[in-house]
């Protein structure tokens, strides 16, 4: 029974790690229906820039929750802006294109940030320091779950809330939800799509920076490459739980995380890849639109 | 962020300008053209980064004495990002743009991939690293050299360090599922049934890249393990050993040369302290180690990175061999590398009838205190 509860926390963090990021990609596809690849190096920017940030608060002789929240914002900020800048450079001017298009503009995006980062940074794994203070829990615990992980998870949790409450009770969500209705509606009405747009590619964005710099903090390591694999597991998540739903995502997420925990656990890790997969491809076939997704009427 | 935008920009325009400076000079006279194949950019290019500089590095004092044959020696580099895929490409390009002798490939499954195209069309090849046993003992690469041992050695070394030194009896073997992860592994376990009273207890391939390895963590726990042997390279040991020690696992961990880089301890930080990894014995008293090792300094202000002395031994082994063979011709080369020794960073080594080095050994390494220190 121990054994069985210490996989569920572990498959509770890893799948809290993938909604993190996952809530990017449900985000983006809600409003504008394209998987945009490039999130994944939006995370990876998101922990650069707070490496950057408190080596150098560090250097300062800035110490604990203070470099933690300060790299923190940066990253935020820093993550923010490749956002708005991406959806800018590689998205809008193929609005009207066919939906390939800004698909394979998306892959373009991830090789390039990726690439950029590999020349402007190194290509070695870089130690990231653990940022999140460390906080005793009782006895029999303690080795079992740690306080960046307990971080991780109430952070998803947190996260998921005011994201609901912003697209159900603000102006901003409103016009969001009109935009993914019927985008051509949505400005006959008035409503500036291009700036909801931008602002969902920011939301996203800002969740990625969130997300980079909790997860390398946890994990202790980063190189360029560590948002591939990441968005790979989190864009699986979020179709699993439903693409274009916010609980869907983290729901999917952490579905996956406790497959792939259990799956190591009681079977073994050779097959971890192969069960979260099966499962997506079974859920895919028995329920098409995910676990929390809605089935939508397409118009022919 | 700039800075290092600026150096790559100076570094490469640098190569450029020598390369160019060379041709201009010795336009005269056909080079011997050498080919470097490595992972030189993604997540493994600090293997195969190092090989490159040792062979510029070991060119350039063989064309500042003449160069062999009277010939200057011209690199060709080339990378293959360690991924089989685009090692067949490497591999052709290398073969059509002329290369004479082959010093490469990084990544055994790399290697592997490459090796067929070059043996039809008779090209000796030299690895600095990649050590996977099949590459020599199969019998299927006659062109193919290494101037480091073969994994079924160090996994061996492993084995007895870890049972009759660390008195580890139960132990668990865990590896990254490539091909020299998974070959070291599968060898470890197999000693391990072998040895009198130890046993593995556990025997799993977990994802590289994974970004958390809770579970697999916890499942070595749960085993009673009082060792793991992993098979691997340093990114995913340091996030295991990592995640074990946060767990307040104080569970021997017993690795292998992809273990053993400076990036490692690097990474890890305090939770790479006692750790062991097994590495290419300690040559660093060597006159020839210790006068590579400053030109490396000299030249790019650093100390050198993984396998710098293997791909140093094995460039100088390739061009003596050529040199004293009086040809390029395949089988004169060859014939020279079997037979004559030549003294290289790693010591006086030749090659036996299989392609492996002999001279060259491993030693086993404990991180004590930031460093890897020789365990005797």
């Amino acid at each position: 029974m121990d054994y069985f509860f210490e996989l569920f926390l572990g498959g509770l963090t890893r799948g809290s790690i993938y909604a993190l990021i996952a809530l990017g990609y449900t985000m983006v596809y809600g409003i504008i229906e394209l998987i945009n690849f490039a999130h994944g190096e939006i995370y990876m920017i998101g922990a650069f820039t707070a490496l950057i940030v408190a080596s150098l608060l560090t250097m300062a002789g800035f110490k604990g929750l203070a470099v933690l929240a300060l790299s923190m914002v940066v990253a935020v900020i820093y993550a923010g802006a490749y956002g708005f800048t991406v959806e800018k450079i590689a998205y809008k001017p193929l609005r009207q294109a066919s939906r390939l298009s800004p698909l394979i503009s998306a892959i373009g995006m991830s090789i390039f940030l990726q690439n950029y980062v590999l020349l402007a940074q190194t290509s070695d794994f870089l130690p990231f320091p653990s940022l999140i203070p460390k906080f005793g829990f009782m006895a029999p615990y303690e080795p079992i779950f740690s306080s960046s992980e307990l971080v991780i998870v109430s952070v998803t949790a947190t996260v998921m809330v005011l994201l609901t409450c912003l697209i159900k009770f603000t102006r901003m969500g409103k016009a969001m939800r009109a935009t993914a209705q019927d985008r051509k509606m949505a400005m006959l009405a008035g409503i500036n799509i291009n700036r909801v747009i931008s602002t969902t590619f920011v939301i996203g964005s800002c969740l990625a920076a969130v997300g980079g710099v909790l997860i390398a903090s946890h994990i202790g390591q980063i190189n360029f490459y560590i948002g591939f694999i990441a968005g790979i597991k989190a864009f699986t998540a979020a179709v699993l739980g439903g693409i274009g739903s916010v609980p869907g995502a983290v729901l999917g997420s952490l579905v996956l995380g406790w497959t792939e925990s259990f799956v190591t656990g009681y079977i073994s890790s050779d097959y971890e890849d192969v069960f979260a997969f099966l499962l997506l491809v079974l859920i895919l076939i028995f329920r098409p639109e995910g676990i929390l997704g809605k089935s939508r009427a397409q118009k022919v | 962020m700039r800075r290092f935008f600026c150096i790559t920009v100076v570094a490469m325009m640098t190569m450029a300008l020598m390369i160019t400076g060379c041709a201009k000079k010795e336009a005269a006279k056909e080079p011997v053209k050498l080919g470097v194949a490595g992972p030189h950019s993604g997540d493994l290019a600090s293997y195969g980064i190092p090989t490159v500089r040792a062979a510029e590095l070991a060119v350039k004092e063989i064309n500042a004495t003449g160069g062999i044959l009277g010939r200057p020696v011209e690199l060709l580099v080339e990378d293959d990002v360690c991924k089989p895929e685009v090692a067949t490409n490497t591999a052709t390009k290398l073969v059509s743009d002329g290369a004479v002798v082959v010093l490469g490939h990084i990544c055994s499954g790399a290697t592997k991939a490459a090796l067929g195209i070059y043996n039809d069309a008779r090209i000796i090849v030299m690895s600095p690293s990649a050590t996977n046993p099949d590459l020599t003992q199969s019998g299927d690469y006659p062109n193919f050299f290494r101037t480091i041992a073969s994994d079924d050695m160090q996994a061996m070394l492993g084995v007895k360090f870890t049972v009759n030194k660390l008195g580890a009896k139960k132990v668990a073997v865990i590896h990254d599922k490539g091909d020299y992860g998974k070959g070291y592994a599968e060898f470890a376990k197999k000693y391990l049934d072998e040895m009198e009273g130890a046993e593995a207890v556990l025997f799993e391939g977990i994802t590289p890249g994974a970004v958390d390895y809770s579970a697999i963590v916890q499942k070595i726990a749960k085993s009673g393990a009082e060792a793991v042997i992993y098979g691997g390279y340093h990114p995913e040991a340091s996030k295991i050993v990592t995640q074990m020690r946060k767990k307040q696992m104080n569970t021997f961990f017993v690795s292998d040369d992809g273990v053993k880089d400076v990036t490692f301890i690097k990474v890890a930080g305090e939770f790479a302290e006692g750790v062991y990894a097994s590495g290419p014995m300690d040559v660093s008293d060597l006159p020839m180690y210790k006068s590579a090792v400053e030109a490396h300094k000299a030249q790019y202000g650093e100390d050198p990175g993984a396998f710098f002395k293997e791909g140093y031994a094995a460039t100088l082994a390739l061009l003596n061999a050529i040199q004293k063979a009086g040809s390029t011709e395949y089988t004169a080369v060859e014939k020279v590398l079997r037979s004559e020794y030549v003294d290289t960073p790693v010591g006086s080594i030749s090659f036996d009838a299989k392609g492996d080095a002999i001279g060259v050994g491993f030693s086993m390494y404990k991180v004590v205190n930031g460093e890897y220190v020789e365990q005797k």
